[in-house]
């Protein structure tokens, strides 16, 4: 091949997007094709392709990991651990981090266009799952050329991601970092993602999910969802410290039905900001692909068994107030692992704010990724 | 190399054998495996119990697992490790034997030291002073401290005993220093037991 230095090749860099032939085949049995992919990438490949870090995102996150949103102008939502001086660094490090399909950032998902129809697919766009995410960023690595990752690095639904990829492609991941995270979603963690798929199908303006032509979204029902939702990712502590029962702009409580405490108008601003960036079947079929998520499954029963051809590092973080995905998944991840004999670390970190910490201030985590970023240089 | 370890540590670390699979349990912040991984190419994984240790070890690029002794060491395979490694740790579990006997069950041979309850200096303690020794090795009080199980180089000798378990090596400290097998129970410090079944 040609040299070509990076900065000449259109395929990296920021905002980029690639329409992958396809058809990618889905754990559903359903073909998908072609597959759009919105990415991002940053800092350079290095000679041996030796450098390539994966970031996947969370359940709304998208693929501006490290640089400013182009819908709400604000800095990439891992910012404190993906950049100049960070553990992840583009100095370093070559970056990749794509929106997941099904989302809707650039990336294949109900609201794009159907090319056989060209109306978007809304709800005939076919069901998917985590691993369909992670074979989708497989064949994006092949289209940018990368064989192998020095690590992948996810929380929450990344952490899934994260996971999954050594199951999927044992040869093609040296490290795996996953945050705030689990093995296999809950009955607890289904019937929170039921709740906010019911608020949403329940808003009039859904109308079996086609509602682009128009424009008139189903808000109200998305809303719902992201303060059902958002409610799950703080922690009792952190509510009572943050807004207690204090009142929203006003001496006493109005006996009606407004925002009269500070944690509902916090909660109805979450809601309609969200709306303002996310699309409501994209809401619906992302959580659908996590309720489907459970590895052992798809490895007999046996979440030991899904590791045995990984030669991978493993490092687990939580955090000991996230009760979405609690320490207790991580260290059946950690047990799991054992049991394999695959190298894994693992550390629960102390933080009052619930499952959010991994994207907050978080000393102690960058720490521990750095440390197990450099500890496969050895 | 092993100049700024614990004396047990340094120990330890000069016996197991070249690219030997270690598991260090209790490895606090994984100075031991440190000073393995990088003199003796040792596989070295840990299981340490406190947070921060553990985050300071992964931080050092270690293999690091947050547990406990006394529930965690029954998800690791039989004999996945050459040495299974209990330092300092064994006074501070609930089962002491139960967690050697996993030892044991986890790595061929396992190394177990822990603080000579029966030195003199305590003796003495006790006898005259009629208190729960403080001493250079133990020195928290007896409200404190998380050593739960006191232990002394006879009353270990007796339970390996008991158990059939077979002793390959041991070494009494007094000091940094190693002391005289004659009389361990009265004058060493520390005692450092390398096991098998």
């Amino acid at each position: 091949m040609a040299s070509v230095s990076i900065s000449e090749d259109s395929r990296f860099g920021l905002r980029r997007q690639a329409r992958l032939a396809g058809p990618l085949s889905l754990s559903s049995g359903a073909q998908l094709g072609p597959v759009d992919i919105a990415y991002e990438t940053y800092g350079a490949m290095n000679a041996d392709k030796s450098n390539v870090i994966l970031i996947c995102h969370a359940l709304t996150g998208d693929q501006y990991v490290a640089s400013d949103h182009p819908v709400t102008g604000k800095p990439g939502w891992w910012w404190r651990m993906v950049g100049e001086g960070k553990p992840v660094d583009p100095a370093r490090h070559f970056i990749v981090c794509s929106n997941v399909i099904g989302s809707c950032m650039g990336s294949s998902g109900p609201a794009s266009i159907d090319p056989v129809t060209g109306e978007p697919h809304a709800m005939r766009f076919p069901v998917l799952t985590i691993a369909d995410m992670v074979r989708a960023q497989a064949a994006l690595l092949d289209h940018l050329g990368v064989d192998r990752l020095a690590a992948v690095i996810g929380g929450s639904m990344g952490g899934m991601q994260a996971l999954t990829w050594p199951t999927l492609f044992p040869d093609r991941v040296e490290s795996c970092i996953v945050i705030a995270s689990t093995a296999r979603h809950s009955a607890q963690n289904i019937a929170f993602h039921e709740v906010g798929r019911q608020a949403i199908m329940a808003d009039p303006d859904w109308r079996g999910g086609d509602y682009y032509a128009d424009g008139k979204v189903p808000s109200a029902g998305l809303a719902v969802a992201r303060m059902a939702a958002h409610i799950t990712y703080l922690s009792e502590a952190g509510l009572t410290e943050k807004f207690g029962r204090r009142l929203q702009g006003r001496d006493a409580k109005t006996f009606g039905f407004d925002a009269d405490f500070q944690v509902e108008s916090y909660l109805r601003h979450q809601g309609l900001s969200f709306v303002e960036r996310f699309d409501a079947n994209s809401y619906l079929y992302i959580t659908r692909a996590m309720d489907y998520y459970d590895i052992a499954e798809d490895h007999g029963g046996s979440l030991a068994r899904a590791f045995t051809a990984s030669r991978a590092r493993f490092c687990l973080v939580s955090f000991d107030t996230d009760w979405l995905y609690p320490t207790a998944e991580s260290r059946v991840i950690v047990h799991a692992l054992n049991a394999s004999g695959a190298q894994a670390s693992f550390v629960e970190l102390s933080s009052p704010f619930g499952h959010d910490a991994f994207l907050l201030e978080s000393p102690e985590l960058n720490r521990v990724v750095d440390g197990f970023l450099r500890g496969g240089r050895a | 190399m092993t100049d700024n370890l614990r004396p047990d540590l340094a120990l330890i670390a000069r016996t197991v054998r070249q690219g030997a699979r270690v598991l260090d349990v209790g490895c606090g912040d994984g100075a031991l495996m440190a000073a393995m991984r990088d003199h003796s190419g040792v596989d070295a994984r840990g299981l340490e119990i406190d947070g921060s240790n553990v985050a300071a070890a992964v931080g050092r690029g270690l293999s690091v697992v947050q547990g406990d002794a006394d529930t965690d060491l029954a998800y690791y395979p039989d004999a996945s490790f050459d040495y299974a490694i209990l330092s300092q740790t064994l006074q501070t579990t609930r089962r002491p034997d139960l967690v050697v006997e996993e030892l044991l069950r986890i790595g061929r041979q396992a190394f177990v030291s822990f603080p000579n309850f029966a030195h003199w200096r305590g003796r003495l303690s006790l006898m005259w002073g009629g208190r729960m020794p403080v001493t250079r090795l133990l020195p928290d009080t007896w409200y404190d401290t998380l050593n739960i199980h006191h232990v002394t180089v006879d009353d270990f000798r007796a339970l390996v005993k008991d158990r059939g378990w077979v002793i390959d090596g041991q070494w009494f400290l007094k000091g940094d220093r190693e002391t005289t097998h004659a009389n361990a129970n009265l004058f060493a410090e520390h005692a450092v037991f390398l096991l098998r079944k």
